[in-house]
């Protein structure tokens, strides 16, 4: 029998068009008052927004790690342009951990350690394996992927770390055209950065007028918000070793002190939910695609 | 012969062997299909090969000189590769021509076990850029790329000088708006989707409803994302062509229920160095393998021969979603 291992928490990248400002503001109280062990951060999501933020990482990094967490640069998922593509390889030769969310990006890092990104599609025992032998040394599943794959998965390959997209938004899709445009009457071209208006996503509704999706520029997330509710235990046996929060407009840190005492077993997970559930959060609360349903649903998850 | 310079091939789908045998008849150069199971991107109900009927199909394929290509492009469920691998050893069995995959855990067995087989990158595995499609040619021998529809012609030009493997691009048929292999979309709604069951939008969760007005209204997985006047023709709820409200106005807000049509764009997709031509549609019947093969038989012929194919890719609009066409991101404006 093995000890029970603490489980780490994870902040993951902002998926949002946050400004600058903004960015730092929240990484710096993120380093000061947040207990997370691992920090995601750089723009995954649309490379138009990468000269806004630029200067924000390197200060960002810095302030991270003088609070001894450990930082990892996540990088853009649908490289397309040449200016892109430049910056991933940049960004590949960098001497600190990296996530890959591309495969772009899998033969300039040569084999040095990577997290493989959830962007990626690893949904079995050898084609993670495969990433292992490239250097892949942690791995956050596609959110679809249901928990029974990820802990069958996690027995085979037991040489990679694995952290589960536990809070926020589910990212669902990438597209090449930019929805915050289209809504907008725009093209992607002529975006205007609208999409900075919506820092947790814009809201899309059924023809019930039922909040279903919201769109962040080229990616469309969930409305519901998901919540991971598993306990360390069940985590020590499914070989999960971290959680990955998704920034939102809500209180990280309140989320993540939320996550960190449940993992702790000072709160059970009706009492996490409640807590979350009262901090503002973008939508209801889901979690099916654990249990392989429509991830929308939220259903009871074994304790 | 340049690549420029080469005629385009035609490749053809076929969800059955009637509409393989079609597509052979008709002109096809290349016909893909995929076994009846979750290993294929199409895996509907009474769609789909067994080795037996694939074999067959090849060898009349074969004799009408056309190729066969077998669709695993699905990703292989954690803890049942194995059915993925014998799907990879049973087209190779088959004698078909090349396995269209995207999985990198199928991609490797079918480099490790059957070097010899052409092997192509499913629009499924995404590869958007000139380093992701190098990867995969290196690492497996991949020979063509199926290229995700995310680019404009002259981007394609551009990556074609780049790259050292032939691409294949979609030109008529069902149109994905989210980047193929990169959306959950449907199993968020459902439960099951391309990735994870070789599906999207699937008709055990689509329901039909009449409203008070008379208006048809189209669920998928209980959201209602489409309606339609009565009297008029309703539409499928594929989840990106629905209709959803956003910033106080309601529409197609991803994208209309339009097909894809770029039949105007072949000349410049020839001088873009494109390989092969794809029609989609393997869950589509006999009628439409016919006309639509045979309508981009004649428009690739004409680019040699000057002979004018519009009347025939015309008469493809009865094809098409709501008789309406785009010619999709191969047009900067679409994003």
């Amino acid at each position: 029998m093995t000890a029970t291992k603490r489980i780490e928490l994870a902040l993951g990248p902002c998926f949002f068009n946050w400004s600058a400002d903004k960015l730092l503001d929240f990484y710096a109280r993120i380093a000061d008052e947040a207990e997370f062990d691992c920090v995601y951060l750089g723009e995954v999501v649309c490379g138009k927004r990468m000269p806004f933020t630029d200067t924000v990482w390197p200060q960002a990094i810095e302030r991270l790690e003088r609070s001894g967490k450990t930082v990892v640069l996540s990088t853009l998922a649908q490289p397309v342009s040449k200016r892109e593509r430049n910056i991933l390889k940049q960004q590949a030769s960098y001497d600190m951990p990296i996530e890959i969310n591309d495969m772009s990006l899998l033969p300039s890092r040569e084999a040095r350690p990577f997290t493989a990104g959830p962007f990626l599609n690893i949904y079995n025992e050898a084609s993670l394996a495969f990433l292992a032998k490239q250097g892949a040394v942690s791995w956050c599943p596609p959110v679809e992927l249901p928990l029974e794959s990820i802990q069958q998965i996690a027995a085979l390959v037991p040489e990679v770390a694995i952290e589960l997209f536990a809070f926020g938004r589910l990212p669902l899709a990438l597209s090449s055209r930019c929805y915050h445009a289209r809504a907008h009457g725009l093209s992607k071209d002529s975006c205007q950065f609208i999409c900075e208006r919506d820092p947790d996503g814009m809201n899309v509704a059924t023809l019930d007028g039922e909040r279903f999706l919201a769109a962040n520029g080229v990616q469309t997330l969930s409305h519901a918000c998901h919540v991971a509710a598993l306990t360390r235990d069940h985590l020590n046996t499914s070989g999960i070793q971290r959680l990955r929060l998704s920034p939102h407009m809500s209180d990280m840190v309140a989320v993540s002190n939320a996550f960190r005492e449940f993992l702790d077993g000072a709160l059970d997970a009706a009492e996490l939910e409640a807590q979350l559930e009262g901090l503002e959060l973008p939508g209801p609360l889901c979690n099916a695609y654990l249990k392989g349903e429509a991830g929308w649903k939220k259903t009871s998850l074994p304790a | 012969m340049s690549k420029e310079e080469k005629q385009m091939e035609l490749v053809c789908p076929a969800g059955t062997p009637a509409a393989l045998r079609a597509a052979a008849d008709a002109g096809a150069d290349a016909i893909y299909c995929g076994f009846a199971n979750e290993t294929n991107a199409r895996n509907f109900p009474g769609l789909n090969f067994s080795p037996t009927e694939l074999a067959d199909g090849v060898a009349y394929a074969h004799a009408k000189g056309a190729k066969v290509l077998v669709a695993i492009n699905t990703f292989a469920r954690a803890g049942s590769i194995g059915l993925w691998r014998q799907a990879v050893d049973d087209a190779a069995a088959c004698n078909a021509d090349a396995i269209i995959a995207a999985d990198l855990a199928v991609l490797e067995h079918a480099a490790e076990k059957h070097p010899d087989r052409r092997l192509h990158l499913s629009v499924q595995a995404a590869a958007n850029s000139p380093e992701a499609i190098r990867f995969y040619s290196d690492t497996f021998g991949v020979k063509r790329v199926v290229l995700p529809r995310v680019f404009s012609v002259p981007e394609i030009a551009a990556l074609n000088r780049e790259i050292d493997v032939e691409t294949e691009v979609f030109v008529f048929g069902g149109l994905c708006v989210m980047t193929e292999g990169r959306c959950s979309l449907s199993s968020y709604a459902t439960g099951k989707s391309p990735n994870l069951t070789g599906v999207c939008s699937p008709p055990d969760h689509v329901d039909y409803r009449e409203d008070n007005a008379g208006r048809l209204l189209a669920q998928l997985g209980g959201f209602t994302i489409d309606s339609f006047e009565k009297n008029t023709p309703a539409g499928y709820p594929t989840l990106c062509k629905g209709q959803f409200s956003a910033e106080g106005r309601t529409g197609y807000l991803f994208e209309d229920p339009v097909s894809l049509n770029a039949f105007e764009l072949l000349e410049d997709l020839a001088k873009a160095g494109v390989t092969a031509l794809k029609i989609e549609g393997r869950q589509r019947g006999k009628a439409y393998i016919a006309g639509v093969v045979s309508g981009f038989r004649r428009a690739v012929d004409g680019l040699a021969t000057g002979t004018d194919a519009g009347p025939a890719i015309a008469a493809l609009k009865t094809f098409s979603e709501g008789g309406r066409q785009t010619s999709g991101s191969y047009k900067k404006t679409w994003r």
